[in-house]
């Protein structure tokens, strides 16, 4: 019992189906469109909304890089990357620079993107306002209505609680001045690179059904206010293999006396900054 | 033909009538209410106050009659037949409606400052420091510490409960203020205190209000008219003065000879 | 150790391909069988699997309804009256075995029919069709009649098209139909307790085969292209009325592939409780809450994003620590926190 499977997987009645999601999320940025996603080879939460993104978009001539937070030689990334080689040919790549599409979980890389390349995010929680208000047919209505007092609430209560903002990741923020957006998993490190991007950011959530966009050099803000400005981690100290500073750093624990390594979450980008076939720790 | 352009009033209501299946919650009612007036709609449970009420918010579809709303640039809207969105925005700007338990006015689960600060918040106030400012001035206006400002309503005695809700509902100075029951549940002294601060207010702010009760002592206090309700219709209507000192109907004669004397 | 052909599986586990076809949203007992092959007895897996191949497939067209009151019936139950025309037909059925480990199973060649064919039931009925029970109450017009579909009117697909809220009743069938046994299962449990409580009383379960027949546009008359086996249960709910329309009943339903009646039986019980909005009841619980049951029903999408929880989330928990530690720092410090006024 084998079969043929289309290019990228799907058929083309879904690609279309998805480009055309797509290209409302790009008219409108930062809205929300729901679309008909798939089951797709792999369990949803891993990625299924980003894998139909790419599938749509992808061409035989892309160069595809995947990352899951920020490396390329994580599990998950090494599968999504065979899924696509497996079911296009088209060619893959470690390297930010060289690649035409990029697949990313969690991380926007540290490599600044160009015009003309695509960033696809994957998304588990779509709506900002999830946790403020459980009911899809509500948070529909606060977004057609542009209600987003309650989020200012919570900065409000974080303020006043902790002495600032307690939201790390998922930091939500405003696009074109119009839609409150939740920007997947990043850090909010992050943030400040989707801001006037020259390079076209699409997210995808599979499970939840959502697809949404923002076009090349929209203006993204952070939610904040006047006197507690967004700001965003600081590390004390540079990369260990390859000595940046200003680069999201990951804490490894290497012996059992808390001993700890902090080293580039963004492989490709740390690989570059060392001489030649230094391997990293841990690999 | 006199020149003069008559100000319109702030709400004007026509043969407002809602039924719950067989049940009858109002039948034609009708009134208008004028910029800067208190109107009381008193009569006891089941008279029909409440639908009135909840059908003048657009909380609950009304089965017939017209709800004309003056906003603030000068437009006309039927409330009635607004669409949800329109309905939602006039209910975040220009309206403020105080329920009869806190609970359903309030966020339980944020700070007292964040529910006073809310309404500045979602209209595009952005500096922490002023906002908690604003949340602190109303709050002492209310009579609530200081100190309480980040307290969880939840810990608050029902009457600050309700001085809190007032304050939130108050903080962006609404044009029209629904009230349900503002005193209702709570001890004798506690509503006393409540009325002294609503009516202060009311005069300081030039409050439009419609507030329904039972209490025909919270009435007197707040009310410059009454309208009094029975099994679903208006009885009786006129100034407060001369509907609780005279009263015609013999329903309102009635309800004014029970209130009990101190 | 000899390895399990797909026949072994099909037969012996039968009611394991029944709830992979159902929840897998595709019927073909075979590929079903090999999915459950391939996650070595994981059903939810073996439904994923299912619902990917599915995927993959391209629609040819919809069928007409079936016709349930045609079905070659080998069980058919009702719990509402004594007899029934036709007759209450016990058929194949757990039910009334008595719950013994059989040991004798356990030596190779003992395996016998399933359990209730000798019991009672009259094995196949034959052809003759069997009126429904919810006919009769229908002819006396006790229970809610379903209003007929307009032919050729819309069906709501999930699998093309996602859910929205409000959702209309079809698409809510659908979702409870693909939806996860257990959970259902619990929420129809808990209507039963009292968390929505719908008064059921089990109108007719009926377990047999219908035809599947499709009206392509080119021949345009309907042929029949396969016979499947479904169960359906009808229950039949608290009744309504008010002082302008006199009481009836209400409706709960439930319809899944092959004999897997436990699952038509709870799907026929939150149906039933989602109805509150259009039934003009006040929904109490969140078993009526058609946003959280509807949302969560999905065990493919349930094991995907609970089990995610195993990829690394190494980057937004270093977030975290950094904040942590900050907080922790300046609370040592005492130069937290403090309501900064004025400034």
């Amino acid at each position: 019992m084998t079969t043929r499977y289309n290019f990228a997987y799907l058929d083309e009645q879904t690609k279309r189906m998805i480009r055309r999601a797509v290209l409302k999320a790009v008219a409108v940025p930062g809205y929300q469109v729901p679309f008909g996603s798939r089951e797709m080879p792999l369990s949803y939460g891993w990625g299924t909304g980003g894998v139909q993104v790419t599938a749509s978009v992808i061409g035989p001539d892309d160069v595809l890089k995947v990352i899951d937070q920020g490396a390329d030689d994580t599990t998950n990334a090494v599968s999504i990357r065979r899924f696509f080689a497996r079911t296009t040919g088209v060619a893959t790549t470690t390297s930010t620079e060289g690649a035409t599409l990029i697949q990313t979980r969690h991380r926007i890389p540290e490599t600044p993107l160009r015009e003309g390349q695509i960033l696809v995010l994957q998304v588990p929680i779509p709506e900002p306002l999830r946790w403020l208000e459980p009911r899809e047919a509500e948070t529909r209505k606060m977004h057609a209505l542009e209600e987003y007092g309650v989020m200012y609430v919570r900065l409000y209560e974080d303020i006043t609680r902790h002495g600032k903002v307690a939201q790390t990741y998922e930091y939500p923020v405003m696009v074109d001045g119009r839609y409150l957006m939740r920007p997947s998993p990043i850090p909010k490190f992050d943030n400040p690179k989707l801001d006037r991007s020259p390079a076209l950011l699409l997210f995808g959530a599979g499970r939840e059904k959502r697809i949404y966009a923002i076009p090349p050099w929209t203006r993204v803000k952070s939610l904040d206010f006047d006197d507690h400005p967004f700001e965003v981690e600081h590390w004390d100290r540079a990369c260990d293999l390859c000595g940046a500073q200003g680069a999201f750093l990951d804490e490894l624990i290497v012996d059992d006396k808390g001993g700890r390594l902090f080293i580039c979450s963004d492989t490709d980008y740390c690989a570059r900054r060392r001489p030649a076939g230094e391997p990293r720790p841990g690999a | 033909m006199s020149a003069m352009v008559d100000e319109p009033p702030l709400l004007s209501v026509r043969g407002l009538g809602k039924r719950y299946g067989a049940q009858l919650g109002c039948r034609d009612v009708g009134f208008d209410l004028w910029p800067g007036e208190v109107l009381g709609v008193v009569g006891e449970s089941g008279s029909g106050k409440t639908p009135v009420l909840d059908c003048r918010a657009g909380r609950v579809a009304a089965d017939g009659g017209r709800v004309a709303y003056a906003k603030a640039d000068g437009t006309v809207v039927d409330v009635l037949r607004l669409d949800e969105a329109a309905r939602r925005r006039l209910l975040r700007t220009e309206w403020g409606v105080v329920h009869q338990h806190a609970r359903d006015g309030l966020r339980m689960g944020v700070s007292a400052g964040a529910n006073v600060g809310e309404r500045l918040m979602a209209l595009g106030a952005r500096h922490y420091g002023r906002v908690r400012g604003r949340a602190l001035d109303w709050l002492a206006r209310v009579e609530i510490g200081e100190d309480r400002i980040d307290d969880l309503p939840e810990t608050f005695s029902g009457g600050m409960q309700q001085r809190l809700q007032i304050a939130r509902n108050l903080v962006t100075e609404p044009r029209l203020v629904l009230m349900d029951e503002p005193t209702g549940g709570l001890d004798v002294s506690v509503q006393a205190r409540l009325l002294d601060l609503l009516r202060g207010l009311v005069e300081d702010l030039g409050l439009s209000a419609v507030i329904v009760t039972h209490d025909l002592a919270v009435a007197r206090l707040l009310a410059h008219r009454l309208l009094v309700m029975r099994g679903g219709e208006v009885v009786e209507s006129g100034l407060t003065d001369q509907v609780l000192d005279d009263p015609q109907h013999p329903y309102a004669q009635l309800l004014v000879s029970s209130v009990l004397q101190p | 150790m000899p390895e399990l052909s797909l026949a072994q599986i099909e037969q012996q586990l039968a009611l394991a391909v029944d709830r992979v076809m159902t929840e897998g949203s595709l019927h073909d007992r075979e590929l079903a069988a090999l999915a459950v092959k391939q996650a070595r007895g994981d059903l939810i897996e073996a439904i994923f699997l299912l619902r990917a191949y599915r995927t993959t497939l391209p629609r040819l067209g919809v069928s007409l309804p079936l016709d349930t009151a045609a079905m070659v019936v080998h069980r058919r139950v009702s719990a509402i009256f004594k007899d029934v025309p036709g007759g209450q037909i016990l058929g194949p059925t757990f039910d009334y075995t008595h719950r013994l480990l059989d040991f004798e199973l356990a030596a190779p060649g003992s395996l016998v029919a399933p359990a209730g064919v000798e019991s009672g039931g009259e094995g196949d009925r034959g052809t003759a069709p069997l009126p429904r029970v919810m006919d009769l109450l229908d002819r006396e017009g006790l229970i809610e009649s379903e209003p007929p579909s307009e032919p050729g009117g819309q069906v709501g697909d999930l699998t093309r098209e996602p859910l929205t809220f409000p959702a209309r009743r079809d698409v809510r069938l659908q979702n409870l139909a693909r939806g996860d046994e257990g959970f259902l299962l619990a929420m129809g449990y808990a209507t039963q307790r009292g968390y929505g409580r719908n008064h059921p009383f089990a109108g007719e379960i009926r377990h047999g085969e219908v035809a599947v027949s499709l009206a392509p546009e080119e021949l345009g008359f309907a042929v029949e292209i396969a016979t499947i086996s479904v169960t359906e249960c009808q229950m039949v709910n608290q009744f309504k009325g008010s002082s302008t329309t006199p009481a009836q009943f209400t409706r709960g339903y439930g319809l899944v592939f092959g004999a897997a009646e436990r699952k038509a039986m709870a799907m026929a019980l939150v149906d039933r409780a989602l109805r509150v909005r259009e039934l003009g009841e006040e929904p109490a619980s969140p078993t009526q809450d058609e946003e959280f049951v509807l949302s969560h029903s999905d065990s493919v999408e349930a094991s995907g994003f609970v089990q995610h929880l195993k990829l690394p989330h190494y980057v937004d928990f270093q977030s975290e620590l950094v904040l942590v530690r900050d907080l922790r720092a300046a609370h040592g410090t005492g130069a937290a926190s403090a309501a900064p006024d004025g400034r």
